[in-house]
């Protein structure tokens, strides 16, 4: 009975979306402040509809309720209860409930903190999530309900895709998707902008710290799914350019063009348009990575069963949101537009080229990723495009970046002099050559290697040079607001970043060997010992699992287990040992066994040294803090608004004089 | 020139220069890192011919899987419903490799053997990648490959 009533509660949330994303809309158009005030109720009460949902279906994993078709097929007897909370969105259904879930989540707070924007433009915002909310909700009540009914009801239950049953794997996706859903909060904003023919830098100045914590989210998520594959998939890559990371990866691009530009909006009024333009498509992105991910249509470790209705509905979905808000972009955008002219030296200039490289980085990754998919359209044949060609590219097109980070603080908004950059350029350069001479001594004169701790350098002493000029020239108190310390951090995590996938590529050693119990190999200064393979069990799994002891000068360094586990339904799953540091991994994966029946012989192995790989997500992990730094500054609080509303519109009038 | 002129000058100056260096670029690693997939009989019919590196998918012919002695060097044979290739390759394979499995390795021919880099499985005993189903069909008659989708069935 209770699976029925999560279905009620879901077709309740529907109604209640629709009225949410209707009303006040004509309410809006017709100065109706009764209709208008219908949005925040109706928010409250689809997310409590939607948390309800939620919560069944999470009760059905926790109860083993086996008659739910999506239970079945995701969780069984042996799946311990955190795993089966993993699983609720282990599957298509259950991660669109999320998905809806915490756009309900981001809708509330919105409801809860717009009480002193203006009344009509915080009705068509609110109607935009609504809407959102609609397209959602009718997609899984009407193609992917999880709620269906599997009768009889069998037994025991299917498993849980054994890669995702892992720690790493229980927190990705709803970071991920707190980020994916997050971009919504900016393209309410935009579509509320464009329906009423303004734009105003105060709500700008309001939307910033929404799309910092929805980047900031989505960066932590990406880190996460990184750090997954490269500990649970055994290959011990940290990223592989999968269509799936990719999903990912193109609305973080824009997401990231989409936080500068605001800054300009924001600050000078100008790029009004295509700051507009970004958070279409930053969102229309986040969209088209949640379903191409769940949907199946490109072929990858991630996609679950494809249906040729779900594929229907989400063009369809997909072609409303991008061809509607496009189509209202191109009749509303000459409307917004304004803003103070920049001089060709300006900070203005660097963002809009900061800007330019992420939008064309991330058509790049678009491009790659759907290129089998139009290659099969036009019958060019099956295609995959390979991993070199983004890893050719991306490079490429961040190279500008890098070079021109350390200069963008120190340029003003409007006009730069450029008689500041010269000691910058002069102070980065040198410091940056010097410690590449240095480095190249110490890493044999590998260039990927010398190039990252250039680049570590340069961006580090950048960030540095415009912290000590804060520290000069600002008064007491007022030298880092948490706008700019969040800045800072961002672009220091760049250089780490960048170092650490430079030192890992360049330095890493990697060697699949065939091993029998007793031999050693010698890998980046440290002796591996292989020590045989024994069986052993866990709570649902079987596995055979190997000890590795590790030496370096004859000093124990540490003994490591990986595994290959068998789970009930006979899926087998490559645990590989991680032995973490703060400037090199040791890592290492079994492979199979060289005679198959017998176990305790020889296996081939895989061995790695993995210098400074923690600092690739370390670098990550330091942009998702300066994101959520950023957002917490004092500026950007609700009470300002008030004040300087009058400003903004003042400006605003200026520009158009 | 007015400044909101030459601003927009700029503007678009630099966007028609980022565009045709990133269509360029992006044309020339397109064309470099397109990877065709092909089955054995389409392989032997010398649809491959023209490209140096492709993807070679069907299924692990049962019992051709020989390992060498003294190293991580293994050799099978991929087949289709009407052709069979030998595969070389040298590294781990995947977990999920066995006989009568359809995989998917990319790589080069070398006289009448296949030279693989990478070696890819299926997922779970019930999933094909449909591009290689869709591989497959295209040649030969659907009937031929419901019978080998049946024998990969029944293990």
């Amino acid at each position: 009975m209770t699976p029925e009533l999560g279905q009620l509660a879901l077709i309740l949330a529907l109604l209640l979306a629709l009225a949410q994303g209707v009303l006040p809309l004509i309410g809006a158009w017709r100065g109706n402040r009764a209709l208008m005030a219908v949005a925040r109720p109706a928010a409250a009460g689809q997310a409590v509809f939607v948390a309800m949902a939620f919560g069944i279906l999470v009760w059905a994993f926790l109860h083993f309720d086996f008659s739910v078709r999506y239970v079945a097929e995701n969780s069984n007897l042996e799946l311990p209860w955190y795993y089966r909370i993993a699983a609720v969105w282990g599957a298509h259904e259950g991660s669109l409930l999320l998905w809806i879930l915490i756009l309900n989540v981001w809708t509330v707070a919105l409801a809860a903190f717009s009480t002193k924007l203006p009344e009509v433009f915080a009705a068509r915002v609110m109607a935009v999530m609504g809407l959102i909310a609609v397209g959602f909700l009718a997609f899984t009540i009407f193609t992917s309900d999880p709620f269906g009914r599997l009768l009889p009801m069998p037994g025991d239950g299917a498993d849980l895709n054994p890669v995702l049953q892992d720690p790493g794997m229980t927190f990705h996706p709803p970071v991920l998707y707190m980020g994916y859903v997050g971009f919504s909060v900016a393209f309410a904003f935009s579509i509320a902008g464009l329906l009423g023919g303004e734009m105003e830098q105060a709500w700008v100045r309001w939307a910033r710290p929404w799309t910092n914590i929805a980047w900031g989210f989505l960066t932590c998520g990406i880190v996460a799914g990184s750090w997954w594959a490269y500990a649970e998939l055994g290959w011990g890559g940290w990223w592989f350019w999968d269509p799936v990371e990719n999903a990912s990866f193109m609305p973080w691009l824009v997401g990231l063009a989409l936080i500068h530009a605001q800054a300009v909006t924001e600050k000078r009024g100008s790029l009004r348009a295509w700051t507009i333009l970004l958070s279409i498509f930053a969102f229309s992105l986040s969209l088209l990575g949640t379903f191409l991910v769940r949907s199946g249509v490109l072929t990858s470790v991630h996609a679950f069963a494809s249906d040729p209705r779900r594929g229907v509905f989400i063009l369809a979905f997909l072609t409303i949101v991008v061809g509607g808000s496009l189509l209202l972009y191109a009749l509303r955008a000459p409307k917004v537009a304004g803003g103070k002219p920049f001089a060709l030296l300006s900070r203005e200039t660097v963002l809009l080229i900061g800007n330019l490289m992420f939008a064309v980085a991330s058509a790049m990754v678009l491009l790659g990723t759907l290129f089998p998919l139009i290659g099969d359209a036009m019958h060019l044949g099956r295609i995959s495009v390979g991993p070199p060609y983004f890893g050719f590219l991306f490079p490429l097109l961040m190279l500008p970046v890098v070079l021109l980070l350390p200069f963008g603080p120190f340029l003003r908004w409007g006009k730069g002099e450029a008689s500041l950059l010269k000691p910058v350029l002069l102070r980065a350069g040198i410091a940056a050559a010097a410690c590449a001479i240095v480095a190249a001594f110490f890493v044999d004169g590998k260039l990927k290697a010398i190039a990252g701790v250039a680049a570590l350098v340069w961006l580090g002493v950048g960030v540095l040079l415009y912290a000590l000029k804060r520290w000069r020239e600002a008064p007491r108190g007022k030298r880092y607001p948490a706008e700019l310390a969040g800045m800072l951090l961002a672009h220091l995590g760049v250089g780490v970043f960048v170092a650490g996938v430079l030192l890992t590529e360049a330095l890493g050693v990697t060697s699949d060997v065939r091993m029998a119990p007793g031999q050693t190999q010698h890998i980046g200064g440290y002796d591996f010992r292989f020590d045989g393979v024994q069986r052993t069990t866990g709570p649902n799994w079987r596995a055979d699992q190997g000890t590795i002891t590790v030496t370096r000068d004859g000093h124990a360094v540490a003994t490591m287990t990986p595994q290959k586990r068998t789970y009930p339904r006979g899926q087998v799953q490559t645990e590989s040992a991680v032995d973490a540091g703060f400037f090199r991994d040791l890592y290492v994966a079994l492979g199979e066994p060289m005679d198959a029946g017998n176990i305790e012989g020889a296996w081939s192995l895989r061995l790695y040294y993995k210098p400074f790989v923690r600092w690739i997500w370390g670098g990550g992990l330091l942009m998702m803090l300066g994101g959520f730094t950023c957002a917490a500054d004092k500026r950007f609080r609700l009470k300002r608004i008030a004040e300087s509303a009058p400003v903004g519109a003042l400006q605003l009038q200026e520009t158009r004089a | 020139m007015n400044p909101t002129r030459k601003r927009r000058l700029i503007i678009v100056a630099l966007v028609v220069a980022a565009a045709s260096l990133a269509i360029g670029l992006g044309v020339y690693a397109l064309q470099q890192n397109m990877n065709y997939l092909f089955t054995p009989s389409q392989v032997q019919a010398g649809r491959a011919d023209h490209y140096k590196t492709f993807r070679l998918g069907g299924m692990v012919k049962g019992g051709s899987i020989q390992r060498s002695d003294n190293s991580l060097k293994v050799t099978f044979t991929v087949i289709d419903a009407g052709g069979a290739m030998p595969v070389e390759y040298t590294g781990i394979l995947p977990d999920l490799f066995r006989d009568n499995q359809a995989v998917i390795a990319t790589g080069h021919m070398d006289g009448a053997r296949f030279v693989a880099t990478e070696v890819l499985a299926k997922h779970d005993a019930t999933y094909m990648p449909k591009e290689l189903k869709d591989a497959m069909a295209k040649a030969h008659a659907n009937k031929k490959i419901e019978e080998a989708a049946a024998q990969d069935k029944t293990p």
